[in-house]
């Protein structure tokens, strides 16, 4: 009886629970598409070091859907509270026929049990379906091939998605209990018959609190963009968080009186067609919904500044190899190693002072490998070093440096290169090339925040002292360049000196740069590549300081940590987007029944169901932009915050990753928007 | 010159196994300025006749003139134009928007008539000034006593200056001495302002403020009394006398 009772209850409402049902299947297909990326990969033709980003990404993603399922779980319960709340009426009829507590709960226990089971089971049947098209977009961004197509499903990412949600849904049950023994009779009962009781707020507090929070937003901002330096750790990083989002909700709670206000007060508008009615609706609403609003206000804001970044991650980190590794294989050892850069430093052991002594050519030799036969355009040159440190480098401008950058690392060692040597790098590289005077040093840098220091002490003319005697800035700026093959612009500073100012006790490394002998497809690389990571596998790698960098590794690398932000960029982003979605889309909707009565009213003194609909449409349209506006702002700076974080991995095609956000937004945002408005048209309507 | 007529309608509910005959050949007419009455026990099917005449039901069969224009086979916009130009209301719960002041309720009469401005505060001001709600007109509804609110609902029923008022049980909510100020203001508006006012109650005392008092029974029209010359209280013994004859389950109304 009452199992039918439920069903049946689930039937008749079935207009209501639309979207909530919606957005539980949606919720359930995107935790599975994204815990069964493993079994997706495993299909996919990778490499060694791919595999090991991927292990790495499952191990997130696992993580992230622990904190995605508490999201999950916090709407589910938020939406059925909403629902009860709708059906307090119904409940109230139940107890005054004779029916306990106790069966009411278990009506709803058995309304939750089949909702669940339902979305369960279209969720994962969409899930598994939709993931077959994921595996096209992984191949896509591991740039693998995908050789053959398979129906692929994983029962791992099926039975956890079939235990989180059915812990979830155990959770609802027992608060829908809770929430249902609280209930008193009368207030059952009455719940539709209270009389909407108008706060308005008192101006000058609003106008008061709205500036105040306005300012604290300003100093939020500030702080994250123009005076962003001085963030130096987590904690400086988190005031303005906690002060935006502080500020964020007395913005709503002071606007949302000011802005009725004014509106109020301009009679043109406000005394035209249902202006009236539509803002002093919203104003109603948005009075007890400013917690609710802060909330998916911030969750967008963070969905907007997660895809962007991520997105514009992986465009940039492909894009920069093609010019920062111009070359196949980068060889890298330290000479002249001491007892006390050893103790500094853990990857360095005893042994590899004795290492040290020997040039990279012989140490190759121990390794047993014919270099001369697998590489070419090789070019063999020394970086030095002359216990010259940062601070001496910035010259009269470090106090002042000091000042503004506390975290500067002033003992760190400045590397020396010389102009023939650079020259040679410079020209396998495709660089400009100098020429330099007796007493000249050139700087070269790609590092964005090191640059204007760097300029600084440039401009002061700073000099160099290199065994006694002085070099002065050729140039007031830093150069573009490197000599270092990576995926990044991570060359902090490098000093073109000229070749009679250094000797070989300043050798600190020697590089060795070249391309693979005779090998253009991408194959005869791999196979050479194969030949030099055996290295790693030989006795000696032990007792020398030799490291090995190759375009290869850094390419996949870059894919991989490219792939990896993306996916766990969408995964929070999407399900932000959606809970965000979801939980305006049932507030305005369980608020749209509420106002069957006054469009009803509206009818009666003979509104026409055109503009009706207008008012419906303004007012949710009002209600869903208010904090995406917000959002957006706040946006802004969290974007250009995320900016300056990731800038040193590159963050190249920013644009393209925002309309491609935007996309996102209009889709899914928009898509609820749509269906709220649909299904609020339905509720009102003219029975 | 009539500003209402009704002829012949008729109102079913149901289908052919059980059909209910609401309204069973109703015909009747009302002159401008007139203040009638339409008197009936619950279940006469006064309610009905006085949903058809404000468009928000439909008759089965019959016409009804509104000046000159069949109401009944008005549709969609027309009807809604019909509905917010040429008819005002009054109902029993008021129907005040909640969210809404007393001014703002009024005013949206007007604004969704695309009247505003000057013209708009003027109207108001009038209204409000000749049903004495103009101190209370920064309230809202919650705030407002039961006459308050009615007299609210008429002015916004009057405001636009409708060809005709038609008004649902308007004391039905309130206690008698609110119930006699409103129907004083009613009355005023009757005399002064021309108003024609068509009234659907079951009380007695309120029918007798009017001109003339049609009783309804089962669907049909059972007697019609006119006021003539004579007072309020002889008026009232006149109703009576017709209530008492009715008969029945009616005495418990009064």
């Amino acid at each position: 009886m009452l199992c039918k009772l439920s069903f049946k209850n689930i039937q008749k409402s079935f207009k209501d629970y639309a979207i909530y049902f919606f957005t539980l299947i949606l919720g359930v297909s995107i935790f599975y598409i994204f815990n069964a990326l493993d079994s997706q990969t495993v299909m996919l033709n990778i490499s060694s070091s791919t595999a090991e980003i991927v292990k790495l990404m499952i191990e997130l993603l696992g993580a992230v859907s622990i904190f995605i399922s508490f999201i999950l779980g916090f709407l589910i319960i938020y939406a059925s509270r909403f629902l009860i709340k709708r059906r307090k009426k119904e409940f109230g009829i139940y107890l005054t026929l004779g029916m306990s507590k106790r069966k009411i709960s278990m009506i709803l226990f058995m309304e939750t049990l089949f909702i669940g089971m339902i979305s369960l089971a279209i969720g994962l049947i969409l899930g598994i379906l939709l993931s077959q098209f994921m595996s096209i977009f992984v191949a896509n961004l591991f740039e693998a091939d995908l050789t053959r197509f398979t129906f692929i499903f994983s029962k791992t990412a099926m039975m956890k998605t079939l235990i989180y949600f059915g812990l979830m849904y155990l959770f609802v049950m027992i608060f829908n209990t809770i929430n249902i023994t609280k209930c008193k009779l009368i207030d059952l009962l009455h719940a539709s018959k209270k009389s909407e009781r108008i706060h308005l707020k008192n101006p000058v507090i609003c106008t008061i609190i709205f500036l105040i929070s306005i300012s604290f937003l300003t100093y939020a901002y500030y702080s994250v963009t123009v005076g962003v330096e001085k963030l130096l750790n987590f904690q400086d990083i988190l005031t303005p968080i906690v002060i935006g989002c502080i500020s964020t909700f007395f913005l709503f709670w002071s606007l949302s009186g000011l802005l009725v206000k004014i509106v109020t007060k301009m009679k043109k508008i406000y005394f035209h067609g249902l202006n009236s009615f539509t803002i002093k609706q919203v104003s109603s609403k948005i009075n007890t919904t400013v917690f609710s609003m802060t909330l998916i206000s911030l969750m967008l804001f963070v969905t907007i500044c997660v895809l962007s970044s991520a997105l514009s991650l992986k465009n940039s980190m492909t894009s920069n190899l093609k010019t920062l590794a111009p070359v196949d294989i980068e060889l890298e050892k330290r000479r002249n190693l001491t007892l006390k850069e050893i103790e500094n430093q853990w990857n360095l052991n005893q042994n590899m002072i004795e290492d040290s002594t020997i040039s990279l050519e012989e140490t190759l030799k121990k390794f047993e490998i014919d270099y001369k036969n697998i590489f070419e355009d090789t070019i063999l040159f020394s970086v030095y070093n002359d216990q010259i440190t940062l601070k001496d480098t910035l010259g009269t401008y470090y106090e002042e440096a000091k000042r503004n950058y506390p975290y500067l690392r002033d003992t760190f060692k400045e590397d020396m290169i010389r102009l023939s040597d650079y020259n040679a790098v410079a020209q396998l590289f495709g660089l400009s090339q100098y020429t330099l005077n007796e007493n000249e040093y050139i700087l070269i840098s790609d590092y964005e925040t090191m640059i204007p220091l760097r300029n600084e002490a440039l401009k002061r003319n700073t000099s160099l002292t290199i065994l006694g005697k002085n070099y002065f800035p050729k140039y007031s700026e830093c150069q573009d360049g490197f000599i270092h093959i990576s995926s990044n612009h991570i060359n902090m500073g490098i000093f073109i000196v000229p070749d009679n100012a250094v000797n070989d006790h300043l050798i600190d490394k020697e590089i060795w740069l070249a391309n693979y002998k005779n090998a253009k497809e991408k194959e005869e690389k791999q196979k050479i590549e194969d030949v030099i990571l055996n290295i790693e596998k030989h006795p000696y790698i032990k007792n020398t300081s030799l490291n090995i960098t190759t375009k290869i590794a850094l390419y996949e690398a870059s894919i991989g940590l490219g792939a990896l932000v993306t996916f766990i960029g969408l995964y929070i982003g999407i399900i932000f987007l959606i809970s965000s979605a979801a939980i305006l889309a049932l507030k305005e909707l369980s608020e749209s029944s509420d106002n069957i009565e006054r469009f009803q009213m509206l009818r009666k003194i003979g509104v026409d169901e055109k503009m009706i609909h207008q008012a419906l449409f303004y007012q949710i349209g009002i209600f869903f932009l208010f904090p995406l506006i917000i959002a957006m702002i706040h946006s802004i700076f969290g974007i250009s915050f995320c900016n300056y974080i990731l800038e040193t991995i590159g963050n190249e095609k920013l644009l393209e990753s925002i309309i491609m956000t935007s996309i996102f937004l209009v889709i899914i945002y928009g898509g609820y928007f749509l269906i709220t408005y649909i299904c609020s048209k339905n509720i009102i309507k003219e029975k | 010159m009539k500003i209402l007529k009704v002829l012949n309608i008729e109102k079913y509910y149901g289908n052919k196994s059980s059909l209910t005959k609401a309204l069973n050949d109703i015909c009747f007419e009302v002159e401008k300025g007139e203040f009638v009455a339409i008197m009936g026990a619950s279940g006469s099917g006064k309610t009905t006749l006085l949903n058809c005449l404000s468009t928000i039901d439909k008759v089965t069969s019959g016409t009804i003139l509104v000046g000159d224009k069949d109401i009944t086979k008005l549709k969609g916009k027309e009807l809604n134009r019909f509905r917010r130009e040429e008819l005002g209301f009054i109902f029993q719960d008021f129907n005040l928007l909640d969210t809404l002041t007393a001014y703002e309720n009024i005013a949206l009469a007007l604004t969704i008539q695309a009247i505003k401005g000057k013209e708009l505060e003027k109207r108001i001001e009038k209204i409000s000034q000749e049903l004495n709600i103009v101190d209370i007109l920064k309230k809202y509804p919650y705030q407002l006593s039961g006459g308050q609110k009615q007299r609210v609902a008429a002015a916004r029923a009057m405001i636009t200056e409708p060809k005709i008022i038609l008004a649902d049980e308007p004391t039905g909510a309130l206690d008698s001495k609110s119930a006699k100020m409103l129907l004083e203001k009613l009355d005023y508006l009757n005399q002064e302002r021309k108003a024609t006012i068509l009234m659907v109650t079951h009380d007695a005392f309120t029918a007798s403020y009017t001109n003339r008092v049609i009783f309804i029974k089962d669907g049909k029209i059972f007697h019609e009394i006119y006021r003539g010359e004579s007072s309020r209280k002889e008026f009232f013994d006149k109703i009576i006398d017709v209530v008492t004859l009715l008969g029945g389950d009616y005495s418990d109304a009064l």
